[in-house]
């Protein structure tokens, strides 16, 4: 099991704040969780999640999209940071 | 005398006064050229006027990127201390969001680290703002181009 994290606009459009995501053989890295999450939960969280500048993070560090992930990982999906 | 403990990220709701920081940062690590940058919320943006903003963040992330942040600014200008103080929470108007400072042997050094540390920390830093207009309307503030170029220049 992962928890799966989202931030801002992102959480926003979705309604979701954080999940809890069972890990499998075709969830396995962070590309496969987003394109799991993207294709099982219809129009928003398509284009949500497919938005060209999601920003991903892996244990609260950025990773590239094939990253592995494994059971107790925290993923989170947001958009471009914004600070200062 | 009482030692001081200063921290180098701070990252908090409650309003902080950039004058009591520098006087906290300089009792513990005076120093020859200090350059500090203070962040404080406009009432206005392009599509109107900001009554307050919001800043939300990713608790832990944010610590950890800006302590990297700092590590690398002070390795990359030879720091002698540096630090950083940033809100998330509900700002007013005219209130502070970021404080940081530098302290190295030099100005020059110490222009350019408090530089690259803005220009950093605002396209690293998980934190991301939204605009309450003054109408009633709310909006995020969209990432812009020029920060992403500013934050090229440091690209080793």
């Amino acid at each position: 099991m992962i928890t799966v994290r989202f931030f801002s606009m992102v959480r926003e459009a979705l309604g979701v704040e954080e999940l809890s995501v069972e890990l499998s053989d075709s969830i396995n890295s962070v590309a496969s969780l987003k394109r799991a999450l993207a294709d099982q939960n219809g129009a928003i969280w398509d284009e949500t999640l497919h938005q060209p500048n999601l920003v991903h993070a892996l244990n609260q560090r950025l990773v590239r999209i094939e990253a592995a992930v494994v059971d107790g990982d925290e993923v989170a999906f947001f958009p471009p940071m914004t600070g200062g | 005398m009482s030692h001081i403990v200063v921290q180098n990220v701070v990252v908090q709701k409650d309003v902080f006064n950039a004058a009591e920081q520098y006087d906290l940062l300089m009792r513990e690590c005076p120093g020859a050229a200090i350059v500090t940058f203070t962040g404080y919320v406009r009432d206005h943006c392009d599509s109107g006027c900001v009554g307050q903003l919001e800043l939300e963040h990713y608790p832990g992330m944010t610590e950890s990127v800006l302590g990297e942040l700092g590590q690398q600014a002070s390795k990359r200008f030879n720091l002698k201390a540096w630090r950083i103080v940033h809100r998330y929470g509900v700002l007013d108007v005219n209130e502070p969001i970021v404080w940081v400072a530098v302290i190295a042997d030099h100005r020059s050094a110490a222009f350019d680290a408090c530089q690259f540390l803005m220009d950093t920390l605002k396209t690293d830093a998980p934190f991301w703002k939204r605009e309450h207009m003054t109408d009633g309307s709310a909006n995020w503030v969209a990432a812009k181009s020029s920060d992403s170029e500013r934050r090229k220049r440091w690209r080793e």
